[in-house]
């Protein structure tokens, strides 16, 4: 009576049993696929766009019709999946230990140099290139961003972002200030003068992790530091890194400019703060789209590049941003490269750049495409400017996104402390860089 | 007496964890003489064909993992070798010794959050436990509005963490949380608005969720046990003159020591292991004071990318866990055989 | 309805226990509290300073969760990964549990401990070794687990497994074994005796084992964010989708909050009744 139930269990048993075996044994000889992909595939791709968007629906309503574009001119159907941010990193490092993920992906471009290493991504070549309509397109400064230098790219530029200084127009007007600050001494002058009662300076995201290491990078930069040195290994504790990023928590901690609430903000409550006039001053990446969803008026904020201090510090270059972006890249285990080398071409068009670029308020890093009128608004001339002439790449080396980690959480600790009252000195900031450096682990 | 209360509860612990301790014969005793061979051999593997399925599934997604991992701490698994980590080189100790080196910032930083982890279930438990313990013996007599109250009292636990700890994430915002809005704003107990997400306090923020989120349980588990206490212990020990106090201590902690010895190390495996909470609570990188270890060895693993090491140091908590809880059981189990 | 008897609790005792009580109520209430009101404010109000009665009541979040992201979806797939997870649990934990309790063989023991002491895993560590386990079945035998709902279920289903067990084996070991001897007189063999006789009398111990199984599976967030892509998500990490690039949507989340716990925590006071005998086990005699 029991004995078909007890044989099918036998019969599953069995089956697992060989699942395991042959599991543990192709694990063991990894999941490595012939390099630069394969066209057993040719009808579908599937990829994975990053949220830039208000919401992921916001961007599937974007990109759903573009690819119905791209599916109507060669027939390929692209399977769209919107990664959030917060996944977006564990999910391109699980599809490339496992090899399975999408054909084409978006990466944040600091990241590029790091994936790189991985060796997951295909590699840009200059025939790959040309595939996609050759070198020439792309802005250079973007195309730097996009793997390490000296080797070939490993992604391509998509859109471009870069941090600009956002102010309150009528905040400084009322204030009695004419001119948006062109110096740190400045900016911290007209802090002090906007910092009011409720309302503060400036604004900073104190919690965010990416935010505090873009930001740490700069003011580096500024004053002389570079995280890695020549060669790549890690230098965070170097005097120069210890007063830029002092520079940068004393604008809390001694100058008093920002609120001590911002040191826990993670969640874009600068951005909100600004909108809402609790704050006059904001460093931001292309925020436009972010304040006008808050209820903020275009001719309410004036965007300039942001400050440098006013007496050059040996070494110090003129940087105010990061030449910030997400790149597009393809991946190894594709089983349609030619599809995905035609998907790239197609979003690096320069129809669609000016389209998606339009509506995610970025710069096209195609150049062609840049000569669109829609992008020479006063705020978008500005981060062209920015782009062409003070933006510099983050260190493209592989181990870019443990720098952003330690490095971004080594000031979420420093902005906690000084939110506390207690002091920033320089000791206590080379401490906190040190430990960060020493976890970087012996891959440097 | 204390015989008989001590073997009223719940009885697990011997059966499961130590295998059936001097457990008396049971059921259907194999080598008994059977009247057909077939049948014999039928129950022989009966048993273990009932296992099957819940071994598979274990093999599958608990024990093969865990070797997995456990090869790839001998390895130096960092972003080079991810795509293919057959590749990747045989380190042998080497993650360990990095991550034991307490003289070496990796090594102090994972002894630091180590002790921060043991500190933090050790308050956790004894907190949860406690506030457990009291509400079920408050609730053992019947009183108007008990099973609302009872029904109130589940509710931390049976919420989903996720949801739960967003929402302790909400109230512990400095300025515009409620928790803030309370202490500084409504009783003015405090001038300034202290951080509760980043900074020291964070810690107690932790504490704060976890044992709001597991006292419940304690209590439920405590409940349970209770009911078993026959009446007529109190009633004899009312009859003898024995006041609240003494009842609770001679009757009701005798009988809850069985399930104690369960329910704390639960609680304790529970604690210690968990992530959600303090990963919905502050991210990625939790402040140092409450940079619990599950959430240190996410850090070293997949932020920073160095499997190996997460991998090593994964091992090492495990093999703590074990000893600790083998030593717990065997303390434990021998203080009730020579209570009893 | 008792008069004052030598059992009547002391005076000092009640306000005592009343003290107490109140103030592990309101602890205990108060998060739900601020979770129900946020849900009920403009998101303006909760973006301000605290509010603990909202000066003005809406229910667009409510409205809203659906569309801000696919609330409906996640919650399909929650559902289904979380039932089909506790079902499958429960009925293998029964099958372990009665082969625990019932007989007596080589390698019991030896299982017993095992299986116990998966619960000391770090689930960290098994986390990518999991996933490259299930990729690598996907790649040896077509079944495409991962991103899968069936890749989540096993996980669960397992990750459950062990408490059920140990839960189910208290249990039974409280049945009368005479139960299973009359069975087996009326010509029951020993599954059918299991079937017959020992599910029906351990229901309590079964629908307490359900209720750990299913929260197990449906408040996981670990295992979900890797595991799963944008049509098979759960709740669990789907609810991340309001804080957007612009700002958290708190009322949102806090609505959203609530509809999703209402399923599970209702579920779990219409049965606490059978938790608790369920849980009581071993004091049966």
């Amino acid at each position: 009576m029991h004995t078909h139930p007890l044989s099918r269990l036998r019969r599953t048993w069995a089956a697992t049993a060989a699942l395991i075996a042959l599991a543990t044994a192709s694990a063991a000889c990894g999941g490595g696929t012939p390099t630069g992909g394969a066209n057993d595939a040719p009808k579908t791709l599937t990829y994975w766009a990053s949220n830039q968007g208000a919401t992921l629906e916001f961007d599937k309503e974007v990109l759903t019709p573009e690819l119905a574009k791209f599916e109507q001119q060669t027939g390929i159907k692209v399977k769209l999946e919107v990664v959030p941010w917060t996944d977006l990193l564990n999910r391109i490092l699980a599809a490339t230990t496992s090899g399975q993920g999408p054909d084409v992906l978006n990466i944040g471009n600091t990241w590029s140099a790091s994936l790189q290493a991985t060796g997951g991504l295909v590699q840009f070549d200059t025939k790959t290139m040309d595939a996609v309509g050759g070198k020439a397109r792309f802005l250079p400064s973007a195309l730097a961003s996009a793997g390490a230098p000296g080797k070939d790219p490993t992604a391509v530029p998509l859109y471009s972002l870069a941090y600009g200084l956002y102010y309150n127009k009528k905040h400084f007007a009322d204030a009695g200030i004419d001119k948006p600050p062109a110096t740190w001494e400045e900016l911290i002058e007209d802090g002090k003068k906007l910092t009011k009662g409720d309302r503060h300076g400036l604004a900073i995201e104190g919690a965010s992790i990416p935010e505090n290491s873009h930001h740490a990078f700069v003011f580096g930069q500024q004053y002389g530091a570079d995280f890695f040195d020549a060669a790549g290994k890690p230098q965070f504790d170097t005097p120069q890194a210890v007063t830029a990023v002092k520079a940068y928590v004393d604008l809390m901690a001694r100058d008093k400019i920002a609120a001590p609430g911002n040191a826990e903000y993670s969640a874009n409550q600068s951005l909100k703060d600004f909108a809402t006039g609790k704050a006059s001053m904001l460093m931001w990446q292309s925020a436009a789209t972010s304040l006008a969803n808050l209820g903020m008026k275009p001719d309410e904020w004036g965007v300039v590049p942001v400050p440098l201090p006013a007496q050059p510090p040996p070494g110090g270059k003129k940087v105010t941003s990061l030449v910030a972006g997400i790149n597009i890249a393809i991946f190894k285990s594709t089983r349609n490269r030619d599809g995905a080398l035609k998907f790239v071409k197609f979003m690096t068009s320069d129809e669609e750049q000016k389209t998606l670029n339009k509506t995610y308020k970025s710069l096209p890093p195609v150049l062609p495409a840049q000569q669109d009128p829609a992008f020479s608004t006063p705020d978008q001339q500005t981060f062209k400017q920015i782009l062409a002439s003070s933006a510099a790449p983050l260190p493209m080396v592989p181990q870019e996104s443990q720098f952003e980690t330690l490095v971004g959480g080594a000031l979420k600790d420093l902005f906690a402390d000084a939110a506390a009252g207690r002091p920033i000195t320089e000791e206590r900031v080379k401490s906190k860089l040190t430990a960060a450096q020493q976890r970087m682990g012996q891959g440097g | 007496m204390t015989q008989r209360t001590a073997g009223t509860g719940v009885r697990r612990p011997d059966v499961a964890m130590a295998g059936g301790r001097g457990g008396a014969p049971k059921g259907a005793r194999p080598g008994r003489p059977r009247r057909r061979v077939s049948g014999r051999l039928r129950r022989g593997v009966l048993p273990y064909l009932l296992l099957l399925p819940a071994l598979c599934f274990e093999l599958l997604v608990h024990l093969a993992p865990m070797i997995v991992g456990a090869v790839m701490s001998l390895r130096e698994l960092t972003l080079f070798f991810i795509r293919d980590w057959s590749g990747a080189p045989w380190v042998g100790l080497r993650n360990y010794q990095v991550a034991v080196d307490f003289d070496a910032p990796l090594g102090r930083a994972l002894l630091q959050s180590f002790l921060v982890t043991v500190a933090f279930t050790v308050l956790a438990v004894g907190l949860s436990w406690l506030l457990g313990t009291v509400a079920a013996i408050f609730m053992q007599d019947r009183f108007r509005g008990r099973g609302t109250l009872r029904a109130i009292f589940l509710v931390p636990y049976a919420l989903p963490v996720y949801a739960a700890v967003m929402t302790w994430a909400f109230m512990f915002q400095r300025d515009t949380g409620m928790v803030n809005d309370l202490l500084v704003d409504q009783l003015h107990l405090l001038d300034e608005r202290p951080f509760w997400l980043i900074g020291g306090n964070s810690f107690w923020a932790l504490l704060t969720v976890v044992v709001w989120r597991s006292w419940p349980f304690a209590f439920l588990i405590l409940m349970a046990g209770l009911q078993a206490v026959p009446r007529e212990l109190y009633e004899a020990a009312a009859i003898d003159g024995a006041g609240v106090w003494r009842q609770v201590r001679r009757i009701t902690l005798p009988s809850l020591r069985p399930i104690n010895q369960v329910l704390v190390l639960v609680l304790f495996l529970w604690t210690f292991n968990d992530f959600t909470t303090p990963f919905v609570l502050f991210g990625k990188s939790a402040p140092a004071s409450a940079d619990l270890i599950s959430i240190h060895i996410y850090q070293s693993s997949f932020v920073t990318w160095d499997f190996g090491a997460g991998s090593a140091m994964s091992v090492l908590l495990l093999l703590f866990l074990l000893v600790v809880t083998a030593g717990y059981l065997v303390v434990t189990s021998r203080r009730r055989t020579a209570d009893a | 309805m008792r008069r004052r008897s030598p059992m009547a609790p002391p005076a000092w005792f009640v306000w005592l226990r009343r003290v107490t009580l109140t103030v592990l109520t309101v602890f205990t209430v108060t998060p739900v509290y601020v979770m129900l009101s946020s849900s009920l404010k403009p998101l303006r109000d909760v973006q301000g300073s605290f509010q603990w009665i909202p000066s003005v009541f809406t229910l667009r979040p409510y409205v809203d969760i659906w569309h801000t992201v696919p609330l409906a979806r996640y919650f399909v797939n929650s559902l289904i990964v979380a039932t089909s997870a506790t079902v499958l649990s429960v009925v293998i934990a029964i099958f372990a549990a009665y082969a625990l309790s019932r007989y007596r063989f080589p390698g019991r023991r030896v299982f017993s401990v095992t299986v116990l002491s998966t619960q000391m895993f770090p689930g960290i560590l098994f986390l990518l070794p999991l996933f490259l386990i299930f990729v690598n079945i996907g790649n040896a035998t077509g079944i495409a687990l991962y991103g899968s709902r069936g890749a989540l279920i096993l996980t669960y289903l397992t990750f459950s497994l062990p408490f059920s067990i140990w839960m189910l084996v208290g249990y039974l070991d409280s049945i009368p074994r005479e139960l299973d001897e009359a069975a087996r007189v009326d010509g029951c063999g020993p599954i059918g005796a299991l079937l017959r006789v020992i599910v029906p009398a351990a229901v309590p111990g079964i629908v307490a084992v359900t209720v750990y199984a299913f929260m197990t599976a449906w408040g996981e967030t670990l295992f979900a964010s890797v595991m799963t892509n944008d049509s098979t998500r759960t709740l669990a990490v789907g609810l991340q989708g309001y804080s957007t690039q612009n700002e958290v949507f708190w009322n949102q989340v806090m609505a959203a909050s609530l509809v999703v716990s209402v399923p599970v925590v209702a579920g779990f006071l219409l049965l606490q009744r059978y938790l608790v005998t369920g849980l009581t086990a071993g004091a049966v005699k």
